[in-house]
């Protein structure tokens, strides 16, 4: 199939049929997060389970499915039986999995992930399972395995024990809602359960058919993914895969049916910004780089992800790099390149591979190479692999880079539209920028502007990480609340804590403290709190971490990823992380502040690049905000000298 | 006549050399900016970027030992050294370093009584986020990822290796 090149009418034909689903299967989210975590034993121990029983499953390798926190996962699914999702999994539950769910039916205890689906009524079903997890647990003493005798005992009562099973979950995606009790198939789900519910449960609902109105979770779950729509659902090393979840429809429905001016149009329509962190609109990106006069034109894909702790990137392109690629050749078409790249962190081998054996896979069917699908259109793709500069993120430094030079930024205009790789017009977009363009263009802009807000349309991905319950990769509409993104889909504080800020926008972002979580995510008010949208690295930090720490932390990683070209970013850098050290050591004077401010505007109005001017940002936000945590440090330092002189004092009257 | 053989090896080893840089050359020829993408593929096959190996590379490219040695120092990534037997990288990611991988950096340290951490057998080093915040604070040790670690893990992860 793959060998051979595809027509336009192939393609419908594989849209149109919808492939025979399997009667179960299995995926296995083998993504970068999910082998280090042990996803390759649990996948060779379900292949040798599966054999030495002799059934019948479909076990693939897919990308992230975003939950970090219960990595390796493994979803299960097939004709006539729920989907499954199983959390937290080694080569010993693999086992279990296969013998005791897959042949016998059952769940596994402290494994399953319940979903964000919830139902609404019991769609005429005889419920057979009952999943039971504690989400507001007070400090040891999590009641989830106490309900879990409850519910069974009170089952006996009923002479229910035998067709409905309870079990404990991993996880019901709520949080500080009590006892919670999802019922299956129906994902009917109750929270905040108390021990008296549990007879109405049984009696009303399972044996009577009602759902419990004062029980029942109506909030749907705030997530919308569509960059992440693929990830961790289909193969990323099959082209056939992609094609059948949809794949390509765009690229062809652009080539087949749109002038490259009409794709600029729809982008337009679409309100799509760039989703590497500035926020320029991509269609005007694209018009910038059509318009100009030249004999050849490049686009490249920015998969230089260096913010540390994002890794939405790196999660699309190795769960879904054939919609990566064919976002490259929907903007390859509209500007009218026939040369496109990427360029990938040499750090994510498994990106690099995904996304090379795309582009083989393209090639051998047709997809890349001349006259694509019978158009006009004529365009391959390479990788290059960037070498560890953070700087290189930056769209010049990136060309310089490509061009096997120092990735040192050049000044800006002219800029890359006109005059980029090899003096060439050129127009650069980041991964989760192409992923959603591959789907605009086949679902059409208008729809894409129907999520987010008037000035920030669609959605964006997020890495959120660090002192929060479920570290995950979550996929919101702009304009929801930070808070609601930190607490209500990934549980907020970890062990009970109490959340003090959360960073937005890595290196170049800045703080937003407890009392701001309910600013909506948009470019504008990120900018207006002092912080910015960035990549999507959103770092969660409690009452223990000092912001004196995380600002040296931050800016630490840019003195030592300073190209060293312009003087502010390098010497100012420089001095001011001496400042902030100094500081943190307690040896610091309240004049240090000032200093630090003026460093601040100097590097922020003078670098030249996108590094120089934002370095700051982690360093004034944290002083916005945070001032009495400076103070502090310095104070303490000032009150121990006043202690040493009035020592020494005593000590000299004493002689 | 030993010392013959020996030199004879040694030759053929440097020839051997030469052969590879030339092959690699030819493979990215045509290539616009390949230089960094050829030191990838040097760094891979050596563990380093051997100074003789540049040099061929600069005859072979026409491009000045300077202007690679440029590229070199610029990029993290390159090694200018040859890498202990096995790799150790603690990931400086923010997640891991909110959840204490300066700790986990100072006890390995201190286990290998070294700073920079080199001592021959362990090549320690620390580096940019490698996307594992989800088990944070992560380890890489010689590829293979370990999370969710405290200091108190270092000695066995090092004992594991040791020797082998």
């Amino acid at each position: 199939m793959e060998t051979k090149r595809l027509t336009t009418s192939d393609l419908d034909a594989i849209w149109a049929e919808a492939p025979a689903p399997a009667k179960m299967w299995i995926r296995v989210g083998m993504d970068t997060g999910g082998i280090a975590a042990g996803a390759r034993q649990v996948y060779d121990a379900l292949i040798d389970a599966r054999d030495d029983l002799g059934l019948k499953i479909d076990i693939r390798k897919t990308g992230s499915l975003g939950l970090s926190y219960a990595d390796p996962v493994v979803v299960v699914g097939g004709v006539d039986r729920p989907t499954v999702v199983f959390g937290a999994m080694d080569a010993e539950s693999a086992r279990d999995l296969i013998v005791r769910h897959c042949r016998d039916g059952y769940l596994l205890e402290d494994r399953v992930i319940a979903t964000h689906e919830r139902g609404r009524d019991l769609g005429g079903q005889p419920q057979v399972a009952m999943l039971v997890k504690d989400t507001s647990p007070r400090k040891n003493q999590d009641r989830t395995a106490f309900f879990q005798d409850l519910i069974r005992e009170e089952l006996g009562v009923h002479h229910q024990q035998a067709k409905v099973r309870v079990y404990r979950a991993k996880d019901m995606g709520l949080y500080q809602k009590g006892v919670c009790v999802q019922l299956l198939p129906s994902r009917v789900t109750y929270t905040n359960v108390s021990g008296p519910d549990i007879r109405r449960m049984i009696e009303e609902t399972l044996q009577g058919g009602q759902v419990l109105t004062d029980l029942l979770e109506t909030a749907g779950d705030p997530q919308q993914r569509i960059v992440l729509r693929n990830c961790g659902l289909i193969d990323p090393d099959e082209l056939q895969s992609y094609l059948q979840a949809g794949g390509y429809r765009g690229l062809k429905r652009a080539l087949t049916e749109m002038t490259p001016e009409q794709v600029i149009e729809e982008m337009k329509v679409s309100g799509l910004r760039g989703r590497g962190g500035a926020g320029f609109p991509t269609w005007l990106k694209w018009k910038l780089t059509r318009d100009p006069v030249a004999d050849r034109k490049i686009v490249i894909c920015n998969g230089d992800e260096g913010d540390p702790g994002a890794f939405m990137d790196r999660s699309v392109l190795e769960g879904d790099p054939h919609a990566v690629l064919e976002g490259l050749m929907i903007s390859a078409y509209a500007i009218g390149a026939e040369t496109g790249f990427f360029y990938i962190r040499a750090e994510y081998p498994l990106a690099v591979e995904r996304i090379q054996r795309a582009i083989d896979q393209c090639r051998a069917a047709g997809l890349l190479g001349r006259n694509i699908l019978g158009s006009d259109f004529s365009f391959d793709a390479q990788v290059r692999l960037g070498a560890g500069a953070f700087v290189c993120g930056e769209e010049t430094a990136l060309i310089a880079s490509i061009e096997g030079r120092r990735g040192s930024p050049e000044p800006r205009p002219p800029y890359p539209s006109v005059k980029g790789l090899w003096g060439k017009p050129t127009s650069i977009n980041n991964v989760e920028t192409l992923a959603a363009v591959s789907v605009i263009l086949d679902e059409g802009g208008e729809w894409y502007a129907g999520f987010g807000t008037e000035k920030s349309r669609g959605t964006k991905v997020f890495a959120v990480t660090g002192k929060v319950q479920n570290p995950q990769l979550v996929e919101v509409p702009m304009g929801i609340p930070i808070r609601t993104v930190i607490e209500d889909v990934c549980g907020g504080a970890d062990h009970g804590a109490r959340i003090k800020a959360v960073q937005t926008g890595g290196p170049s972002g800045g703080v937003i403290p407890l009392d701001k979580l309910d600013t909506p995510v948009t470019y504008e008010s990120l900018q207006a709190l002092g912080s910015i949208m960035g990549s999507g690295g959103m770092l969660v930090m409690d009452e223990s971490d000092s912001m004196v720490d995380v600002a040296k932390f931050y800016l630490g990683f840019c003195v030592e990823e300073s190209c060293g070209k312009c003087a502010p970013c390098r010497i100012g850098g420089f001095q001011m992380l001496k400042l902030l050290e100094k500081i943190h050591a307690g040896n610091g004077d309240p004049d240090d502040l000032g200093t630090i401010r003026d460093i601040c505007h100097c590097m922020k109005t003078a670098s030249l690049c996108g590094l120089g001017q934002t370095a700051p940002n982690p360093v004034l936000s944290t002083l916005q905000y945070f001032e009495e945590e400076y103070l502090d440090l310095v104070d303490k330092r000032r009150a121990t000298s006043a202690n040493q002189k009035r020592e020494a004092i005593t000590q000299w009257e004493r002689v | 006549m030993s010392m013959g053989t020996e030199l004879g090896n040694l030759l053929d080893w440097v020839e051997g050399i030469r052969r590879r840089v030339r092959e690699l050359a030819k493979e990215w020829e045509d290539q616009e900016g390949n230089l960094i993408m050829i030191l990838h593929a040097i760094q891979n096959e050596f563990g380093y970027i051997p100074r003789g190996v540049a040099s061929e590379l600069s005859k072979e490219l026409g491009i000045s030992m300077a202007r690679i040695y440029e590229v070199i120092t610029f990029y993290h990534y390159f090694r200018l050294t040859p890498p202990g037997r096995h790799t150790i990288q603690v990931c400086m990611g923010t997640a891991c370093y909110l959840k204490g991988a300066m700790d986990l950096q100072n006890e390995l340290e201190r286990q290998l009584k070294a700073t920079g951490g080199r001592d021959g057998e362990f090549h320690l080093e620390s580096v940019r986020c490698i996307g594992c915040c989800g088990m944070a604070p992560a380890v890489v040790v010689d590829g293979e990822t370990h999370g969710r670690l405290c200091p108190n893990d270092m000695a066995g992860i090092l004992k594991e290796k040791r020797g082998k």
